[in-house]
């Protein structure tokens, strides 16, 4: 039992983690992102290529990585996004354009990764090291990124609510017209947190590269959970994201212990339909007028 | 704003076609010889085929043409190739087959990867009269398709096949008591984990083994560790997991982390994948899997440095269908050459009755099916050895118990 637990917990919080970015971008910056896996698996490369050839730690590579998914976004989101966002008359409209666009996105960092990488597998093994937990065992590096998530996810939900650039882009996100009413940029933050989102991802893709197996075009399979978690746990909510991310990976972990481990899709879907069919706007989200 | 918009539609329009990598130039009759293929370059099947299948086509189209081309009477006729991305959909796989035959009028079709887009191409390379050497397919209905489509080859036989060969092992073992009688089976709820276990479960219930766990689970599943724990928990002396190659290196990895190491830990795609050695190094060691080849042949040891060298990060190939697919190129090229012209009914004709001389050995089809194949290997010293089926030429006899894990 305390095994499943511990699983499931450290599951959902790779859940959570991958997810934490897309809120951000959704939630704020209202940029539906489908290429966010891509950019996920992007980061996974990243650690691969310099954990392979330079040695580097993966989690000193996190060090590069992570500004470099906060740049790369913050860029995109100038040249790309930014025209879209001008031209869009309402958030759904903007929506609609942004899903659009990241749909052609998508291919083309799947296109870019192909041609560096080929399509094959790629993994490698770092901190597979077993480590003893209340009498369970589990692993370092599933640990570490559970550990991170958690932190990461605390420490952004503090800054969102204590904060004034957190203040901020919660208004941002809980009404562009009247922000600009009290004299936000929007664009500017929109932008930062777009960028915030893609650092997140970075710090998401590296650190589940250390356990799982990827390949350039694996990426949709990140996009769609994190959608799921997002959705679940309330549109722009991080602590949101959190409880739904560990939600699915405890109810996860204990059907495939106690009942059937084929059923562990049903299972995730139940919830997030149930959890949908309770509350529309998610776990933490307020329903739009 | 339009303007950007238009850029975008054609920066889309860019990338879709430089995901076809069509090769142009005009083809005079007897010029050349136009191959075609439709591979999946992206989708979930590009990690299969990008391992197995793609190195070898283009490694023995570099040495055909590198050697003159392929000799057609008395001279030799460069390869031409003309290649698609099938996008691992059945539906565009059969569109690209299509319009090779119909528009490319190539001479002669590879096929793509796996066993579903094999499936799915059969009955139009019948219908064209194209011969179909699929090297990547595993299905029990290979000896049904082979009579139904005479002009296709099962190069890598029936899941049964594998099965039997695999509970054929274990039963020497327990005979020899190696092994007792509990076994735990896992296997992933897609073709290849379905029909497997499928074969394997009524197999060991007439071998009256105790099958402790029998479950499966969904494609894609990110963490198997609540499966491999609780098969910890039950002590099996077997191990099985018909998995895909994510959940092979998954479940081996959270079995060396949880200490779980069985007499026999058999694992299922992926596991005879070099990727399997460069990540488990040493605790590679003792894991079986499905697959295997004569590692100690002189023709294999050749291939393996000839596919070393011809790939430009100097990758090596898988060690099950791999060396397959490469041989079933060289029973083409031998086809082709000993009727010496385009010639595809002659062609077809010839590969049902020839022997033909290859990396994996000497085959001779029956009934369009050979009549060897690997089914199980075993990481020894560092290269994934044929154990089973123990008659063919080159099997090792297997390492049991496999060795602990060792830490890091």
């Amino acid at each position: 039992m305390t095994n499943a637990v511990f699983t499931g917990l450290m599951l959902g919080g790779m859940y959570a983690l991958i997810a934490m970015g897309l809120t951000l971008q959704y939630g704020v910056a209202r940029i539906m992102n489908l290429s966010y896996g891509e950019f996920l698996v992007a980061a996974a490369f990243a650690s691969y290529w310099l954990f392979t050839g330079w040695a580097l730690n993966p989690l000193i590579g996190l060090a590069l990585v992570i500004p470099l998914g906060f740049g790369a976004s913050y860029i995109l989101y100038r040249i790309l996004l930014t025209p879209l966002v001008r031209r869009a008359r309402t958030r759904d409209a903007l929506e609609v354009d942004s899903i659009l666009a990241t749909f052609g996105m998508m291919f083309i960092v799947q296109g870019i990764m192909l041609a560096m990488f080929g399509g094959a597998y790629f993994s490698y093994s770092f901190l597979a090291i077993p480590v003893n937990l209340f009498g369970e065992i589990l692993a370092l590096n599933r640990l570490i990124a559970f550990g991170l998530a958690v932190a990461v996810g605390l420490a952004l939900y503090l800054a969102l609510t204590r904060t004034r650039l957190g203040t901020a882009i919660r208004a941002v996100a809980a009404d562009p017209a009247a922000a600009q009413l009290v004299a936000i940029d929007v664009v500017r933050i929109s932008a930062f947190s777009f960028a915030l989102g893609g650092a997140l991802v970075a710090a998401a893709g590296v650190l589940i590269s250390m356990f799982l197996t990827f390949s350039a075009s694996s990426g949709v399979i990140f996009t769609m959970k994190a959608l799921i978690v997002v959705v679940m746990g309330g549109v722009g909510n991080l602590l949101g994201c959190l409880i739904a991310g560990l939600a699915l990976g405890l109810s996860e972990s204990l059907v495939a212990t106690f009942i059937d481990p084929g059923l562990t899709l049903a299972v995730n879907f139940a919830l997030f339909l149930g959890v949908l069919l309770v509350k529309p706007a998610g776990l933490f989200g307020r329903a739009q007028r | 704003m339009v303007s950007s918009v238009a850029r975008f539609a054609a920066g889309l329009l860019a990338v879709t076609s430089a995901a076809i990598f069509a090769a142009d130039g005009p083809a005079l009759a007897q010029s050349s010889v136009k191959i075609g293929y439709a591979l999946s370059r992206t989708g979930p099947n590009a990690g299969g085929a990008a391992v197995t299948t793609l190195p070898n086509y283009e490694m023995w189209v570099k040495e055909v043409n590198a050697a003159g081309g392929l000799k057609l009477g008395d001279k030799r006729v460069p390869i031409e190739v003309v290649q698609y991305d099938d996008r691992s959909s059945a539906e565009e796989a059969a569109r690209a087959l299509e319009r090779l035959i119909t528009q490319d009028k190539v001479d002669f079709i590879l096929p793509p990867w796996g066993t579903g887009l094999n499936l799915a191409v059969g009955p139009i390379l019948n219908k064209a009269g194209y011969p179909h050497l699929a090297a990547t397919a595993v299905t029990d209905r290979a000896p049904e398709l082979a009579k139904r489509w005479p002009n296709s080859f099962w190069l890598l036989g029936t899941s049964a096949g594998a099965a039997n060969t695999l509970v054929d092992l274990l039963v020497k073992l327990r005979g020899e008591g190696k092994i007792g009688d509990t076994v735990a089976m896992v296997s992933v709820a897609d073709g290849f984990g379905i029909d497997l276990s499928g074969a394997a479960r009524p197999a060991l219930t007439k071998a009256n083994f105790k099958l402790a766990y029998d479950k499966a689970y969904p494609v894609g599943t990110q963490d198997l560790s609540p499966i491999v724990n609780e098969i910890k928990a039950l002590n099996p002396d077997v191990f099985i997991a018909f998995s895909y190659p994510p959940d092979t290196l998954g479940i081996t990895e959270q079995a060396r982390i949880a200490g779980f190491n069985p007499k026999i830990f058999c694992t299922g795609v992926g596991t005879a994948f070099p990727l399997f050695m460069q990540k488990f190094g040493a605790n590679a060691e003792g894991v079986m899997g499905i697959g295997g080849w004569n590692g100690d042949s002189a023709p294999i040891k050749d291939y393996l440095a000839r596919h070393k060298a011809a790939s430009p990060n100097g990758a090596e190939p898988d060690r099950w269908a791999s060396a397959v697919t490469y041989a079933s190129l060289q029973m083409l090229q031998q086809a082709i050459e000993r009727v010496g012209k385009i010639d595809r009914e002659a062609v077809i004709k010839d590969l049902q009755t020839e022997t033909f001389d290859t990396v994996i050995g000497k085959v001779k089809f029956e009934n369009n099916l050979p009549t060897k194949y690997w089914w199980v290997g075993q990481w020894q010293g560092g290269e994934f050895y044929g154990v089973g089926p123990a008659t063919n030429e080159g099997a090792r006899a297997p390492i049991i118990p496999k060795p602990a894990w060792k830490a890091e």
